[in-house]
């Protein structure tokens, strides 16, 4: 009741005009933020973050977490509409969200993407006020064995993605851990495969210059080659009638919403994780757990409201470290943190007690910044859908421009705009060749979180694998990521005996 | 002992102010010679919401707000190779005259520690010496150990199952186990993490036995009753933890601090080295920057030009000898 109590006073707080505002704008400004290639709600966080002295700390915050909550909901546009992820959090929402697009239900899968976007937040907001203090301490005694055996289970959720062709998923898996091992190794202190002194590769291939290349470039150029450029990419239309018969089909997907939700949420607040990994979990939970998992990465729905729901519930979960124990959950949530020690407040375990006008009046901002950027996002369905009908003659320089900007403007650095364009090239030949990309794609995002835990875990316990088993949390994943990673060969096994029997 | 402490204090604080009026008065005549033309590029030696970044950003807000530059000043993230990345993009800025970096003691170590970065930091342009950090030797509540001879007691019990945690390989908190293992005969275990947000959290969690964390990085879990400081590596104590005593006191004669200090890349001009001191210097004598001091308990005053020079020349000379010690370099 009390938390009720203080969740009423802090929506005093967020209805005040100038939050509410605020709010308004800060979604506007974070869904075009986030629908940009290569922008996300990283840059626009820190971007702006000098802006909000001219407003009190707690309209300073607000106004951010909803451009951070707008960059959620706008990166799955660009991954959709033009096969370009939007953001990093947005690489999974490619996977079916293109080729939905690409079969005329663009509208289809914009409306599903800002469903679970809204569903995958209200929950996680929910989660948020009810359980914040518990989890916070949950979060406290995630180790690195903890953090590993998730790692390992992500990888789990993902065998099988590639396809039957078990050798060519493996090659793929390898070369995303080879890039992800590029640049410093925090654990011996030295500079990794940086071929000699390239300094460019000194801060490691940034994921998103795989990803913008293999889903942007490469997939022009294979539009290009199919199609001749001749075609439009797509005769989508939007109509309210196809809006409402697109709901109707989105009410059998709840299940994936909800556990996008949980899976979302829960690995948001574990530090060092974020929302590029949750979103990437679900979905590859979602396929584990349908009914037809082969037409996922044709355009199934599922795959799409599986990492929507799961990123916005992510980045819910971020701030629950970062306001409850000064641990940021994502980069993004990193620089709020550095936002918060500026305004003059102490991130950490007193902020709920000292400052608890600052953190209800956040947490009920989020659920309005929740619902302003549905009904943002929604609007601009018609706007989105009229890109589509632009000829690809017209539409290829503007995929190729969002590129280039994309892959410079991270780094600020054209040794990435390089490597992205061989990447696209290369990524294009190896579809030629029937090499599936997302393995890649996934290797080079958990690769860099996974390593280093393994060996600070190798050298917490000196070189003894069984901490992993030790440990009741770490156990309890790794039992059931091992399960997960040798189902796959049960029925090949099982083939091999019937056949001996005979 | 107190007196003392507040006579030094008000010292230090003298002479911080003069220095930045003083400076300040210089620059009011070096505004008409020389102004950035564009945005000035604000390099930092690490990745966003990290240390360094957050300095950076706050720097960037307390120009902002008091409009102490025409310009703004905008932070670029470089965060390649424990400060490589960084310092290469510096060396070799285009545009020196509008390119300035913030920088931690990886301005020494990496140098020393990659060679084929061919980087020389007696030309970077000495602006600002903004604070030093300090360090403080931290345990979890939990272990019931309150002073370091207790510490001392049961990491030797414990052997090489005594963990540290601590941020990157060859890097400060890594120079300060090895000063205690070697100082007191210990065998601790060093497990760098990325980040000293993370270390703290991992002591606070118990998944380490102790680590070296600033105050700014353990404060919340401090005031939150999780962690305890039981010594301090600084020559007198900490306003903020007054229990915990220096290692000085204790006999061991050892004081080390991180700078946060403003450089210019090389190749910058008298006129334009000249414009950014007095912007630093106005920053540091803003109430946010002093009251950001006092917060995260920083030391150290405003120090520049040649006397910042020295300065490197003497905290080069300790890190060369410790990384000779550990073996990182020959």
């Amino acid at each position: 009741m009390e938390t009720l109590q203080l969740l009423f006073d802090g929506f005093a707080v967020a209805f005040l005009p100038v939050n509410l505002v605020l709010i308004i704008l800060g979604c506007a400004v974070g869904l075009f933020i986030g629908a940009m290639p290569g922008l996300g709600s990283v840059n626009g966080v820190a971007i702006l973050l000098p802006v909000t002295f001219l407003v009190p700390p707690t309209s300073a915050m607000i106004f951010l977490a909803a451009i951070y909550y707008g960059a959620m909901y706008g990166g799955a546009i660009s991954s959709i509409m033009l096969g370009i992820p939007g953001a990093s959090t947005a690489v999974a929402t490619t996977f079916d969200g293109r080729p939905l697009a690409l079969q005329g239900k663009a509208d289809m899968a914009l409306v599903a993407a800002a469903t679970a976007s809204f569903v995958g937040g209200t929950i996680s907001v929910i989660l948020f006020t009810a359980f914040a203090p518990p989890l916070a301490e949950f979060a406290l005694v995630f180790g690195s064995p903890e953090i590993f055996a998730l790692m390992l289970l992500a990888f789990a959720t993902f065998v099988g993605l590639g396809g039957d062709d078990i050798p060519k998923t493996l090659f793929s898996i390898f070369i995303g851990l080879v890039f992800g091992a590029v640049g410093l190794d925090i654990v011996s202190g030295q500079p990794r495969l940086i071929f000699g002194e390239i300094i460019g590769f000194m801060h490691g291939i940034n994921f998103l210059v795989l990803a913008i290349g293999i889903y942007g470039i490469c997939e022009m150029l294979w539009t290009i080659e199919s199609n001749k450029g001749n075609v439009m990419i797509s005769q989508a239309t939007m109509s309210f009638r196809g809006l409402l018969s697109a709901l109707k089909e989105l009410i059998g997907t709840w299940k994936t919403m909800v556990m996008g939700s949980f899976l979302g949420f829960f690995v948001g607040i574990l530090p060092a994780a974020g929302a590029t990994p949750g979103s990437l979990m679900a979905y590859g939970t979602a396929k584990q757990l349908s009914k037809d998992p082969d037409t996922f990465g044709e355009g199934n729905v599922d795959g799409v409201v599986a990492p929507e729901a799961a990123n916005n519930a992510a980045s819910t979960g971020a701030m629950l470290p970062m306001l409850t124990l000064g641990i940021p959950g994502s980069p993004t949530t990193a620089i709020l943190l550095g936002g918060i020690v500026i305004w003059g407040l102490e991130p950490g375990p007193m902020l709920f007690i000292d400052q608890q006008e600052f953190v209800w009046g956040l947490i009920a901002s989020l659920y309005a910044a929740n619902l302003v950027a549905l009904l943002l996002n929604v609007a601009m369905i018609p706007a989105f859908i009229w890109i589509l009908k632009l000829p690809f003659t017209i539409l290829a320089p503007i995929i190729f421009i969002l590129c280039i900007v994309g892959g410079f403007v991270p780094t600020l650095d054209m040794h990435d705009v390089w490597l992205m364009l061989i990447f696209g090239v290369v990524g294009y030949l190896m579809r030629k060749l029937d090499y599936p990309l997302a393995p890649a794609v996934l290797a080079i995002v958990l690769g860099p979180l996974a390593e280093p835990a393994l060996r600070q875990s190798i050298l917490m316990s000196g070189g003894e694998v069984s901490i992993f088993f030790t440990r009741p949390i770490a156990s309890v994943i790794m039992i059931v990521a091992l399960v997960l990673l040798l189902l796959p060969l049960y029925p090949i096994i099982k083939r091999r005996l019937t056949v001996k029997a005979r | 002992m107190e007196a003392i402490k507040l006579l030094r204090k008000t010292m230090l604080a003298g002479v911080g102010l003069g220095l930045a009026f003083g400076v300040a008065g210089v620059s009011d005549t070096a505004h008409a010679a020389w102004e950035p033309k564009k945005p000035v590029e604000f390099v930092v030696m690490a990745g966003k919401g990290g240390g360094a970044d957050k300095l950076a950003r706050l720097i960037q807000s307390i120009i902002a707000k008091h409009k102490f530059a025409s310009k703004p000043f905008t932070p670029i993230n470089k965060p390649g190779g424990s400060g490589a990345e960084a310092l290469v993009y510096a060396n070799t800025a285009k545009n020196p005259n509008h390119t300035i970096m913030v920088t931690l003691n990886s301005f020494y170590t990496t140098p020393m520690r990659q060679p084929g970065i061919n980087v020389d930091i007696s030309k970077f342009a000495p602006i600002a010496r903004m604070a030093e950090d300090t360090f403080l030797l931290w345990v979890n509540k939990d272990s019931g150990i309150k002073d370091v001879s207790s510490f001392v007691a049961a990491a030797k019990k414990a052997g090489d199952k005594w963990i540290m945690a601590g941020t990157g390989k060859g890097q400060e908190d890594q120079l300060l186990t090895d000063f205690l293992n070697t100082a007191y005969g210990l065998n601790m275990k060093y497990v760098p993490y990325k980040g000293g947000g993370r270390v703290a959290k991992e002591l606070a969690g118990n998944n380490a036995n102790s680590t070296v964390n600033n105050p700014s990085e353990q404060l919340g879990f401090y005031q939150a009753g999780k962690t305890a400081a039981i010594a301090a590596f600084t020559p007198a104590r900490l306003e903020l933890f007054a229990d915990a005593p220096t290692f000085k006191e204790l006999g061991k004669d050892f004081v080390y601090f991180m700078q946060r200090s403003v450089v210019g890349a090389p190749g910058m001009s008298k006129e334009a080295e000249s414009f950014y001191r007095g912007v630093f210097a106005r920053v540091y004598a803003s109430d946010e920057w002093q009251s950001y001091m006092q917060k995260k308990s920083l030391y150290g005053g405003f120090l520049t030009g040649k006397r910042l020079m020295s300065y490197w020349e003497r905290e080069k000379s300790i890190h060369k000898a410790m990384l000779k010690k550990m073996g990182e370099i020959k």
